[in-house]
């Protein structure tokens, strides 16, 4: 009965999203004020059925209910309790289920944070809201129903859960991450609604930006999780793999970061403004194409799920609707009035575009070498290749220099001038002391240079000294600092952090694939990976061969680690679970191969210096951005006048 | 620095169209020049025994394993295997290093290396999909297609 009172919750939240769709829109067309109130209930209603059909699902998962197909598929009465419930997002069906809970639960939050916008305006962005709700529950009841039953012959048990998610990462990593996905829908509606009422004022911008900056963040953290989730996981050590779904969530992050800087401008001068109307309409339909690449299996990547054509082409269809749709809006709407906000070459405005024309270039790069296989495929019908990291890296690279260097000193700058002299006066120094501190302990450390990593360490260890010294300067007065100001000090402090990791990891790492018989000693870097002995245990719902490895410096003993290979009783997979002592200055990596007959194994051993930073910066960019949104002016911007121009004039009323 | 305002506005129009044309046209040759060299095409081991495939590029190879063909060497990592498809063209691997987990005898996997002229495919990286059923794409397609 659950499961049918699921797929029923969900049919009704179909329903009540088609209404979500039209009634309020309608009422915004005829001025109805009854019709565009509707849209706050309505919107209550969608995610009060669709949670109702999430909980059935949960339930189904925690009673293994194997009559339910999608259940019988991805749990077994083995799994502990915990893993039960994240399996229910494991797979295709359940985790659009979960997307599409976010996006009732993201509306909802709309719902009830827009009282400061007009009826009129509210009544349009839940609209456009509850056309895509209503877009991806038809996609679920009609593709892939996760309540879909196995009567009358059901499993006694499930066929596991496959052993690679049944870890950590599987409970926290998909939902943060379609928070983010799912959460620039917001900006796009609200874009979408500006376009509809014919003008472009600059009020839509004000309200975009706390809700854009949230998304950005929990997509942030999504990403970092899911590079650290990898890390551990898959068994060799590395943290990005310029993976075609990896892309898929890093091309809309990037625009997402194009959007909050554009979206600064056009807030603070009125500049931008069509730019940025059409950023959020690409930052979204990125987040579209991520779930099509996703799950139409038309890439070949770890991470896709099974393939169904009919799921392809829905979601191609849907994506083509969505911005085919938003874009002819934008083509005839978005005609740009013309605003004569001057601006010289020297201020923070030309900075600012040159980050958005960076990452828009680093967006359209990536995205090239991502679809580029099947163009490829097209083209030639049927040749098949792949592009790897090199292609990747290559373009990339060149790009993030640059922006460092707009980061830098974009912070620094003023809106309209800057006096460049005096910038440069105060950054140049910085960047001297920055190169003399990392050719020095290069030197001294006796490490070996590489050109390219000593560039990015030097930049990156530069953009943090300015932006320490910008907090130093500013805590040190008594006004204290904005709380948009220390969110960005923070987020852009995260990817020096960040990059710094990156740059020293990808430079200083070593690491050895060896065969080792219990006994042998093997050196990296001056750690001493003794391989002691072999053990068998037993989980839950495995059996492992457990190696202790005792590691130690100068004769002293660091740890010890214990890294598996575990077989799973009922999938019978076999899983390699490393073992890694983490510090903030290195981590000590130990996986176990295949065993090589005898008592020999295959290992693999790491050591990994300052790979911690890349997460530790990936989550302070997150923290950053939603200090950001705790900013005054958020919170006061119910009681001002949303009004930052005055038309007749064509004068700008407010700059601050 | 100071200008008058329409001065200001058109000396920044020119300016961003430049760069917007600039970093365009630098993106593009940058982005083309790294695809060129950085596309891996996949070869099947009837086309590598058809001599279809390029000498010392790096492609890829994808086939099933041949079962009982995996042979290690007893000191180190190195280890050979035989791959092909079901039209018996065979193609030997040889790889140092640690295999997949889901590596499998009689499973599909994609090799990533270079061929030499000897004939052998030198693999640089194994990859077997975190499937059991699973098969290359590229593979599966290949025997649909009618002999």
């Amino acid at each position: 009965m659950i499961p049918e009172l699921g797929h029923f919750s969900l049919i009704l939240a179909a329903g009540l999203s088609v209404l979500l769709a039209v009634l309020p829109a309608l009422g915004a067309g005829r001025r109805n004020p009854m019709l565009m109130a509707s849209g706050a209930p309505l919107a209550a209603g969608v995610l009060v059925f669709i949670l109702l059909s999430f909980a059935c699902l949960l339930y189904a998962f925690a009673q293994d209910d194997f009559s339910v197909r999608y259940v019988a598929e991805h749990s077994n009465t083995a799994l502990p309790l915990y893993y039960k419930i994240a399996a229910a997002w494991s797979a295709h069906e359940g985790s659009f289920l979960l997307w599409t809970l976010i996006m009732a639960v993201w509306t909802f939050a709309v719902a009830c944070f827009s009282r400061s916008l007009t009826l009129d305006m509210q009544a349009r962005v839940l609209s456009v809201l509850g056309l895509l709700t209503a877009g991806f529950t038809f996609f679920l009841l009609f593709t892939s129903n996760p309540f879909a039953r196995n009567l009358p012959i059901f499993p006694l048990d499930g066929a596991d859960l496959n052993p690679l998610l049944q870890d950590f990462g599987l409970i926290v990593h998909p939902p943060l991450l379609y928070m983010g996905y799912v959460g620039f829908a917001v900006p796009f509606a609200f874009a979408i609604a500006t376009l509809t009422t014919g003008h472009l004022d600059a009020a839509w911008v004000r309200w975009s930006r706390p809700w854009t900056t949230v998304a950005w963040a929990f997509l942030s953290i999504g990403i970092t999780l899911g590079s650290w989730w990898a890390y551990y996981e898959l068994g060799w050590g590395g943290w990005w793999f310029w993976d075609a779904v990896e892309n898929a969530s890093f091309m809309p992050w990037l625009a997402g970061t194009a959007l909050i800087h554009s979206l600064a401008v056009s807030d603070k001068r009125g500049l931008f403004k069509s730019w940025t109307v059409l950023l959020a309409i690409v930052t979204f339909s990125l987040s579209l194409l991520g779930a099509f690449l996703v799950r139409s299996g038309v890439l070949i990547s770890v991470h896709a799920f099974a393939v169904d054509p009919a799921r392809g082409i829905f979601i191609l269809i849907f994506l083509g609707l969505v911005v085919g749709g938003s874009l002819v809006l934008y083509a005839f709407k978005a005609t740009a009035t013309k605003r004569a906000s001057s601006y010289s070459w020297s201020s923070r405005e030309t900075l600012l575009l040159v980050n958005n024309l960076l990452l828009s270039v680093a967006v359209a790069a990536i995205l090239l070498g991502t679809l580029y296989p099947l163009l490829y495929e097209v083209v030639t019908s049927g040749g098949k290749i792949s592009v790897g990291p090199p292609y990747f890296n290559t373009v990339f690279l060149p790009i993030l220099v640059l922006l460092f260097l707009a980061m830098v000193f974009a912070p620094q700058s003023r809106w309209r001038e800057t006096g460049v002299k005096q910038v440069l006066g105060k950054l140049m120094p910085v960047l001297a002391v920055a190169i003399f501190i990392v050719a020095g302990l290069t030197w001294m450390l006796e490490l070996p240079l590489d050109p390219v990593g000593f560039v990015f360490q030097s930049i990156a260890v530069w953009l943090l000294f300015t932006l320490a010294g910008d907090w130093w300067l500013s805590s040190s007065t008594k006004k204290p600092l904005s709380a948009s100001r220390l969110g960005m000090l923070l987020a852009h402090s995260g990817i020096g952090v960040a990059i710094l990791g990156v740059a020293v990891t990808v430079c200083f790492s070593e690491g050895q694939d060896l065969r080792m018989l219990p006994g042998d000693v093997t050196s990296i870097q001056g750690y001493d990976f003794r391989f002691d002995e072999m053990t068998r245990v037993a989980g839950p719902n495995y059996m492992a061969d457990r190696a202790q490895f005792s590691v130690s410096k100068n004769g002293q003993l660091v740890t010890h680690l214990y890294p598996e290979k575990r077989v799973y009783h009922v999938s019978r997979n076999v899983m390699t679970e490393a073992d890694m002592d983490p510090s903030p200055l290195r981590d000590l990596y130990v996986a176990l191969g295949e065993p090589l007959g005898g008592s020999a194994w295959a290992v693999r051993l790491h050591v990994k210096p300052f790979v911690r930073w890349i997460w530790f910066g990936g989550l302070m960019i997150a923290v950053g951005g939603f200090i950001t949104v705790c900013d005054r002016r958020y919170r006061n911007f119910a009681a001002r006048q949303p009004v930052f121009y005055d038309e007749e004039t064509n004068k700008q009323m407010n700059t601050r | 620095m100071k200008f008058g305002r329409m001065k200001a506005q058109r000396r920044n129009r020119v300016m961003l169209v430049c760069l917007i044309l600039l970093s365009t046209g630098a993106a593009v040759a940058f982005a083309l020049l790294a695809l060129n060299q950085n596309i891996n095409l996949f070869y099947t081991p009837t086309q590598i025994v058809a001599g279809k495939a390029p000498e010392n590029k790096l492609i890829r190879a994808g086939g099933m394993v041949v079962a009982g063909s995996l042979v290690r060497s007893g000191t180190g990592l190195d280890l050979r295997f035989i791959i092909s498809d079901l039209r018996a063209a065979e193609v030997e691997v040889r790889y140092a290093g640690i295999l997949p987990d889901l590596f499998r005898e009689g499973q599909g996997v994609i090799a990533h290396g270079k061929l030499q002229d000897d004939g052998v495919f030198y693999a640089e990286e194994i990859l077997a999909k975190h499937d059991e059923n699973y098969m290359p794409p590229e593979l599966l397609q290949e025997e649909s297609q009618p002999e």
